[in-house]
């Protein structure tokens, strides 16, 4: 089976962007700065890593790491079966980064549902709206500051009021 | 007289609420979709009824008490699901797995792709009027499930993995009762082919529609029998073995046109496959224990131990108590594996604690039903159920 490029290869060429380069249980893992991530995964789609499997976050606040959040984009090359995970760190007062939408049009979604849940910005997506909340949700429930039961959802709901309860109120 | 028909003939564009609770939506999906007379002009999805949260709720349990969450998730094929996690825990922690262990999931894995197929082909067909090739597929699918319920003890949650191994080894009389059961998919599979591959209406209804090129289909992350239909010549089982795949033998079905027609025939020719995987899984069963030793801490002693010995006992509450038992290392492990949709991957990050810092579903249907919106437009408003039963789309995977 040819070889892909190189990791080291690639940190030649997108000096500013690499952080670092890890390898656990088998798997590489390429981490870069988040505004760099367009022109690195565009560079990596050429050397054939042509499949966008999986679009994911991490929020790294109590686990440690370069930035608050990381995105992870896990690469795949059909030619060569080898799989490459991209991590994009990005700042905590600015969770924004490039959007690969332009890359692959599965991007579109994932990155809706990494908005949705994370709350960080894709920038130049074409339609950045929630996918699974819905759209008057508050709050970004999958954020390690976000309490697994939820915060004060119950006293947003409308009440509807059936004429019943109004009767009692007025007595 | 034919400005007449003109005039009676001319419509308004409509918007149709398509879903969520459509029955050939088979789970709560909205569609909105623009009409122009019968023709739809623009589709726009809307998902996530059925959130449910797995994710966060992944990070306050740990790693064998997320298993039962897997099961709802892509509850047609729960057993795929279990495999799924399991193995990406393991690889994660770095435990070895028995090779009978192996065997076992490859065979329940496969039987899960049946049961999944045919519904899928069952569905398919009703939604276009065969109730035969339904009532044929589903039925079948009924025998399969008492065959999970005979290993697992429970037909749809099955929870059949541990960390490490398997809840418990298949009982006796089990490989008979499966290849009565193969022996029956093998001329029921036969059967729904000569009912449907040259009925007239079926490939009216199901050639040249949802057509997806090969570019669009690696574009869109399209995987599985989609992707194969589609003619990408890619199977996580052979491409990039898990579970000793690489041992047995067996073809993988391609598609030329990447049409829903396609799509059958690789569903149908996949189950043919499976059944292939099944006997040969069966017979090169390898004697053994699929019980991981319980002093790593990742599974429960057996309960004889735990009711009749302090040991037993004290083992059981060291798993069980919060602050003992698993100790993964710090790091994170993506494993993709081939379920019956396509590429489900789990991607667990560790932060060393008993419960996973996350937990990542890479769910096969949300790639696949990406697509859709660009599928459906042009075709005709009854295109629509033709080519969502095509997708097979799980709403618990979806959406989670």
């Amino acid at each position: 089976m040819p070889q892909a490029s190189p990791l080291s290869q690639i940190k030649d060429r997108f000096p500013d962007a690499v952080l670092d380069i890890t390898e656990f249980a088998n798997e590489r893992i390429l981490h870069i700065r988040g505004e760099h991530i367009l022109t690195v995964l565009s560079g990596l789609k050429t050397d054939g890593y042509n499949f966008l499997a999986d679009i994911t976050a991490i929020d790294n606040l109590t686990l440690g790491g370069f930035e608050r959040f990381a995105v992870s984009y896990h690469l795949l090359s059909h030619q060569t079966a080898e799989r490459l995970t991209v991590k994009a760190y990005i700042l905590e007062e600015d969770p924004s980064l490039p959007s690969v939408e332009s890359l692959w049009r599965t991007a579109d979604w994932q990155e809706r549902e990494v908005f949705d849940l994370f709350g960080i910005i894709f920038k130049e997506h074409p339609d950045l709206i929630r996918i699974m909340n819905p759209d008057d949700f508050n709050g970004y429930p999958l954020r390690k500051d976000y309490p697994r039961l939820g915060h004060k959802e119950r006293e947003d709901f409308p009440v509807i009021d059936r004429g019943i309860q109004k009767k009692k109120h007025s007595e | 007289m034919s400005r007449v028909t003109e005039q009676l003939l001319e419509t308004d564009k409509m918007v149709l609420n398509f879903g969520p609770q459509h029955p050939s939506t088979h789970g709560t999906l909205r569609i909105l979709m623009e009409l122009e007379g019968e023709t739809v002009t623009k589709a726009t999805p809307e998902i996530g009824y059925l959130h449910s949260g797995f994710e966060k709720l992944g990070e306050d349990l740990d790693f064998n008490q997320y298993i039962t969450i897997t099961d709802r998730m892509n509850y047609l094929s729960p057993l795929c699901n279990n495999v799924a996690f399991a193995l990406a825990a393991e690889k994660l922690i770095g435990i070895d797995i028995s090779k009978r262990t192996e065997y076992i999931r490859v065979l329940m894995c496969e039987l899960s792709r049946i049961a999944d197929h045919l519904l899928n082909v069952g569905m398919l067909a009703v939604d276009l009027g065969a109730m035969t090739a339904f009532l044929y597929g589903f039925r079948l699918r009924e025998d399969i499930y008492d065959l999970f319920e005979m290993a697992t003890g429970t037909r749809l949650t099955t929870s059949y993995t541990l960390v490490g191994g398997l809840i418990r080894d298949i009982p006796e009389g089990y490989g008979e009762a499966v290849i009565k059961v193969l022996d029956e998919v093998a001329t029921v599979s036969n059967d729904i082919e000569t009912l449907l591959n040259k009925n007239r209406i079926w490939q009216n209804r199901t050639k040249d529609i949802g057509i997806i090129s090969k570019e669009d289909a690696i574009s869109y992350g399209i995987s599985g029998p989609m992707a194969r239909a589609s003619g990408i010549e890619w199977d996580i089982r052979v491409n990039e073995p898990y579970s000793r795949y690489d041992e047995f033998d067996f073809d993988v079905a391609i598609g030329l046109n990447g049409d829903v027609f396609d799509r059958y025939l690789v569903r149908m020719e996949e189950i043919r496959q499976s059944i292939r995987i099944c006997r040969q899984s069966l017979e090169k069963m390898p004697a053994g224990d699929v019980i991981v030793d319980p002093g790593l801490g990742y599974s429960l002693p057996p309960k004889d131990e735990v009711y009749n010995s302090i040991e037993g006992l004290i083992y059981h509450f060291e798993v069980t108590m919060p602050n003992r038992g698993m100790t993964p290392p710090i790091g994170e492990a993506y494993v993709p594996t081939e379920s019956p949709n396509g590429e489900l991957g789990f991607y667990i990050v560790s932060d060393g604690t008993r419960t996973p810092y996350r937990v990542r579903t890479r769910p096969p249907s949300l790639m696949n039903y990406s697509i859709f919106s660009k599928l459906i437009e042009g075709h005709m408003l009854s295109d629509a159920p033709a080519i969502l039963g095509s997708i097979n789309i799980i709403a618990g995977e979806l959406d989670r």
